[in-house]
């Protein structure tokens, strides 16, 4: 069948032919208006590179001569405009040389600015960090419906370092401006029309009209408004500049994120001086770059470019069947359908399958999809107590409660029903896939694939391995994750997998902390103060006390180490229902209105915390030397998307290294001491050094 | 050309009660809700279609042509044909007998048709001296010209009719339906509590089907956004008794009328699909027919009678056929009333009527009631007009198919002045 749409639209977005001595940009002029478009060599995405700045200065020169009516400055990537600047080249910048580094692409886009005749950027999908900066040093900016416009520098423990702070601070209320830098949230294209980014907001076929009307002289000037001018006197500045502070504060201590505070700084002090804010932002931004946590933080942001680079590759997956309609399996039902694929869950009753349906609905509201978006993933999404989707699906993914048995049972029923090729995946958490996989229609096309709860938000998804599965089924099922847009770990068949055999101890020696008697407001402070994005106390009632008994009790009989005792009080609470968050009482009491403390402690003794984070090391250190997984970076990318872990520690083999591996182990061993067998460092540390 | 046309599957969401406000679905929503886990049942894909044809009598604002608003959510394509179709209450059926007509004279192989209503949201309408007013207001310019527009307001601008009952209301005779049942009822000598009767055997009949599993596989669950799984047919009342049905007031002409909420069908939201395919369809798909459709026949009379739209439509069935009254195992005559049912079947053994009207030498016969509504009808399950010709078609199918019988008939009246009926054969 021909798709008549996809006939009558072009392949790509331009045939201009590649700029004289580029190879990052195509340049054209029509109409005596000359367009540069943004082409970076061998990728898909356009990065604004040093290579790029270079050759465009090279271009704004020639531009300069040929005094065209206007100059246009778009991306030749379907894509979208430009995601950023280069981090691969400018995160081992330091010093003198990266201040350098700074001010040569000011420069650049200081010669953008100062051009004599109007200059436009036409934006589509992404123009984040340096390519909204880029876009900010034009004239004019025109954004094709569905653009999105931020600063993520700020998710990097940094602020915008190309000009982005005072020219965004200059053109829009800055008010609204610092709350873009601030909390990296990007402009949908309405807003951003909105705020006065965009100077005009149109589908694709307008743009050429508009280019022409701008190039012209025309085209609505915004008004950056009352609250701008206000701004312009330092007293008033500081008056919002400290609520700016409290604000960041609560979102993030300043201790380990001293970002938001350096562009606050900035502002206040340079806020009605564009100059003086350039050579302070250059200066505040190298500065930062130095930091351990924009280090730890710009890692994590090549570990989740490593962990979705396991997952390259095509699924041959369109239809998804789920079997079980509790939380994991509507939470994976729902995201998958967002995602688009064809989803089917079934459950042998009704009601779980109405409220998974509410549940995707809930979650499409709260991930801001239009009526028609969510309307079509909730198309997509057939409720199937029928079981009809087993027999069309591509992959069928298990999620019924973890009683081994009930899953054989579903295993053996499969086997006649599931496709040639398709894939069967179990979302255990707790049994072994080495127990599991006999039951399986084909052991080769059966694996794990661990979800977190809630799948909404947790962006790690373990695809777990074991002796039989073939590596073509972890391949597919490693793109499948990409595919919905999660990011995989690929891990072996190890008590707990990767993640939760890391996160046990946090949760099994909080267990201990309370049966010694101590506070759990106290325990969970102590954590915060790590910059744990939950309390172990806290967590345990999140996930369950009940899962919570069943893992600490697979570790015991499953790991051949010395591991926390389960006070009894945990087991008698669970039989009395008392099984946390989701019973409305479980260590905190949620139904009596008890919430657990959200303030880091800082001066929490450090034993408390040492006792807490150590094991998790510790079971990091064994998990490499088991081989649950390849590397430490992948460890690191896992637990801290798995988990939350301190970001900005950097995951906890980072966090370890930097501590210092006999320092580490020398901790541990005094531990032993202290409170028992269970801190025994692993014997894998001694490879370490 | 001629060739055989067969129904091969069809579903129907549950048929739920209309409580006052606007329920859960759209119309399209309800054909989805349906359609999909009946397409995704089938050996072949659901592009594999040549056209989908869909009854719908109150279409709605956002869902302008729902055949293909429904076919493009089901996932059928792009390219996928499909049109909406409407005859008053014989929509769903007219769907069926376009589709048969198509299919028997070559130019398809396989078309999806169905029905849906949602007679829940169907809109208030604003008088129309009010919509005139709401036009002037939008068109006011300046300050002066809107408080004149203002001072016109009148307050019955805002007691706006209920689109429903102006619907129900024939436009010709200015009869509402309810009133052409009693015109019949009058006119054939139905007393209340024969009508009262027929509706309680209505309600059981459903309450043992849904209980005995007869409508498995026909009837599928519902899934709302509020997490409400709709799995039954929500109007049956399995303890309705003549007693309790002879407390009602006649709705329509008090005091002395016949008709009462409780013998008339409900008001409900509901749609229903079939799959009809040719020899070639079938042996492609390698597909099993539940049934072959072998005829069908439209009639029309005088709108104040209505109601015996199913003698006049489906006795030229049997005439054609050379059917007595016994050749026919099963008979879905839709529920409009008890009192319009049980009218064309006083008609049937009426000698007068049967030699006058239907050219017979005398009456036609009695239709047991053994074998008619075996499953209970409009009355229990309620009456989304679009849907419920779409419904009878494939409930007789399935019924003829699980009580082993040869030949069936499905008929209905239909508001306005029709009939319209449908000769079903086991495959």
């Amino acid at each position: 069948m021909t798709d008549v749409l996809d006939e009558i639209t072009p392949d790509a977005q331009t045939e201009a032919a590649p700029a004289p001595d580029c190879r990052h940009w195509r340049m054209e002029t029509h109409d005596d208006i000359l367009r540069l478009w943004l082409d970076c060599e061998g990728t898909g995405t356009n990065v604004i590179s040093e290579a790029v700045l270079r050759e465009l200065d090279a271009l704004l020169d020639h531009a300069k001569g040929e005094a065209p009516k206007a100059l246009v400055i778009r991306s030749a990537k379907p894509s979208g405009f430009a995601a950023g600047a280069d981090i691969d080249s400018f995160a081992d910048l330091r010093g003198p040389q990266a201040k350098e580094k700074l001010e040569q692409g000011h420069a650049v886009l200081d010669k953008l600015e100062a051009l004599p005749f109007p200059t436009i950027a036409v934006v589509h999908g992404h123009a984040l960090g340096g390519g909204f900066e880029l876009a900010l040093a034009c004239d004019r900016r025109i954004g094709i419906e569905g653009v999105k416009l931020g600063f993520p520098e700020i998710q990097l423990g940094l602020h915008p370092g190309l000009g982005g702070t005072f020219r965004l601070t200059g053109l829009i209320d800055p008010v609204e401006a610092m709350q873009i830098m601030l909390t990296g949230k990007t402009a949908h294209d309405r807003k951003a029309r909105k705020l006065g980014i965009l100077d005009a907001l149109l589908p694709e076929r307008h743009v050429e009209a508009a280019i022409r009307d701008m190039a012209a002289g025309g085209g609505a000037q915004h008004d950056t408004g009352f609250r701008a001018s206000a701004l312009r006197t330092r007293p008033a500045r500081s008056f919002a500049a400290t609520r700016m502070r409290s604000e960041s504060e609560k979102q993030a201590p300043r201790a380990h994120f001293p970002a938001p505070f350096a562009l606050i700084d900035l502002w206040e002090d340079h806020g009605n001086d564009p100059e003086a804010m350039q050579a302070a932002e250059i200066a505040s931004f190298a500065e930062l770059l130095e930091s351990a946590t924009a280090q730890n933080l710009i890692r994590v942001f090549f570990l989740r470019r490593k962990l979705k680079e396991a997952g390259r590759g095509t699924d041959g997956i369109a239809h998804v069947h789920v079997i079980g309609g509790g939380m994991m399996g509507a939470g994976i039902a729902a995201w998958s359908a967002m995602q688009g694929k064809r989803v089917t869950i079934e459950d042998i009753d009704l009601p779980p399958l109405g409220k998974a349906v509410k549940r995707a609905a809930e979650i499409y509201d709260r991930k801001h999809l239009t009526g028609i978006e969510a309307r079509d993933a909730l198309d997509r999404l057939m409720p199937d107590p029928g079981g009809l989707g087993r027999a069309r699906a591509d992959l069928v993914i298990e999620a019924v409660p973890e009683k081994r048995e009930l899953k054989e049972k579903i295993y053996r029923g499969l086997a006649e029903t599931m496709k040639p090729g398709a894939i069967l995946a179990s979302n255990t958490s707790s049994l072994r896939l080495s127990d599991l996989v006999d039951a399986a229609p084909a052991a080769d096309r059966f694996a794990g694939l661990h979800f977190f709860n809630p799948v909404s938000s947790m962006q790690l998804v373990e695809v777990v391995s074991h002796d039989r599965a073939d590596p073509a089924t972890l391949d597919r099922l490693a793109a499948f994750v990409t595919g919905i847009d999660r990011l995989p770990a690929r891990v072996t068949d190890y008590p707990g997998f990767l993640v939760n055999r890391i996160l046990a101890p946090y949760l099994m020696e909080a267990m201990v902390m309370l049966d010694e008697g101590m506070a759990k407001e106290d325990i969970d402070r102590a954590a915060l103060a790590f910059g744990m994005p939950m309390g172990p106390v806290t967590l345990a009632d999140q996930v369950g006390l009940d899962i919570c008994l069943e893992v600490a009790n697979s570790m015991r009989t499953s790991l051949d180490r010395p591991v926390a005792k389960t006070p009894a009080w945990l087991r008698e609470k669970v039989e009395a229902g008392e099984t946390g968050k989701k019973a409305g009482k479980g260590l905190y009491d949620y139904a009596a209105g008890e919430k657990p403390p959200k303030e880091p402690d800082e001066d929490a003794a450090p034993e408390t915390c040492d006792r807490l984070i150590l094991p998790m090391c510790d079971a990091a250190v064994e998990c490499l030397r088991k081989g649950v997984v390849a590397e430490e970076d992948t460890l690191d990318g896992a637990v801290i998307f798995g988990t939350g872990w301190a970001p900005f520690r950097g995951g906890p083999m980072r966090y370890a290294r930097t501590r210092g591996v006999s320092e580490c182990r020398d901790r541990l061993q005094s531990l032993v001491t202290r409170y028992g067998e269970r801190f025994t460092p692993d014997q894998g540390w001694d490879d370490l050094d | 050309m001629s060739r055989p046309v067969y129904l091969v599957d069809g579903a129907r969401t549950p048929f739920l009660k209309a409580r006052g406000k606007p329920g859960p679905f759209t119309p399209v929503d309800l054909a989805v809700q349906c359609g999909r886990p009946l397409l995704m049942r089938q050996p072949f894909a659901p592009t594999a279609f040549d056209l989908v044809i869909l009854g719908c009598v109150n279409v709605i604002q956002d869902e302008m042509n729902p055949a293909r608003v429904a076919a493009l959510r089901l996932g059928m394509g792009e390219q996928q044909v499909a049109f909406t179709v409407q005859i008053n209450c014989g929509s769903g059926m007219q769907s069926i007998d376009t589709a048969y007509r198509y299919i028997r004279e070559g130019s398809h192989e396989m078309i999806l048709a169905g029905g849906t209503e949602a007679l829940s949201h169907a809109p208030l309408v604003f008088r129309r001296e009010a919509t005139e007013w709401f036009g002037e207001m939008a068109g006011a310019r300046g300050a002066l010209d809107k408080v004149r527009a203002m001072a016109e307001v009148r307050p019955d601008f805002f007691s706006p009719v209920i689109g429903l009952e102006r619907g129900l209301t024939d436009p010709i005779t200015a009869l509402n339906m309810g009133q052409t049942a009693e015109v019949l009822a009058h006119r054939f000598g139905i007393d209340r509590t024969t009508a009262d009767a027929y509706a309680v055997q209505s309600h059981q009949r459903l309450a043992a089907a849904q209980e005995e599993g007869r409508l498995d596989g026909e009837v599928l669950p519902a899934f709302d956004h509020d997490g409400e799984a709709h799995a039954r047919d929500d109007g049956v009342r399995p303890d309705s008794s003549i007693e309790k049905l002879a407390k009602l007031d006649p709705v329509f002409e008090k005091p002395y009328g016949k008709v009462t909420a409780g013998n008339a069908s409900q008001i409900t939201d509901g749609a229903s699909w079939t799959i009809l395919a040719s020899e070639t369809a079938v042996e492609a798909h390698g597909l099993t027919p539940i049934a072959k459709i072998v005829d069908s026949h439209w009639a029309a009379l005088d709108p104040a009678i209505m109601g015996l739209g199913p003698v006049l439509a489906a006795t030229p069935l049997a005439q054609r056929h050379g059917l007595g009254v016994d050749d026919v195992d099963l008979w879905e005559i839709n529920e409009a009333f008890a009192a319009q049912v049980l009218s064309c079947l006083a008609a049937w053994q009426d000698e007068d009527f049967c030699r006058e009207v239907l050219g017979y030498d005398g009456a036609f016969g009695r239709i047991d009631r053994g074998r008619l509504n075996v499953d209970g009808g409009a009355i229990s399950l309620g009456h989304p007009v679009g849907t419920s010709g779409n419904r009878i078609v494939l409930h007789l199918a399935n019924a003829l198919k699980a009580a082993g019988g040869r030949r069936g008939i499905a008929t209905e009246c239909i508001g306005g002045g029709l009939g319209g009926a449908m000769l079903l054969e086991a495959a």
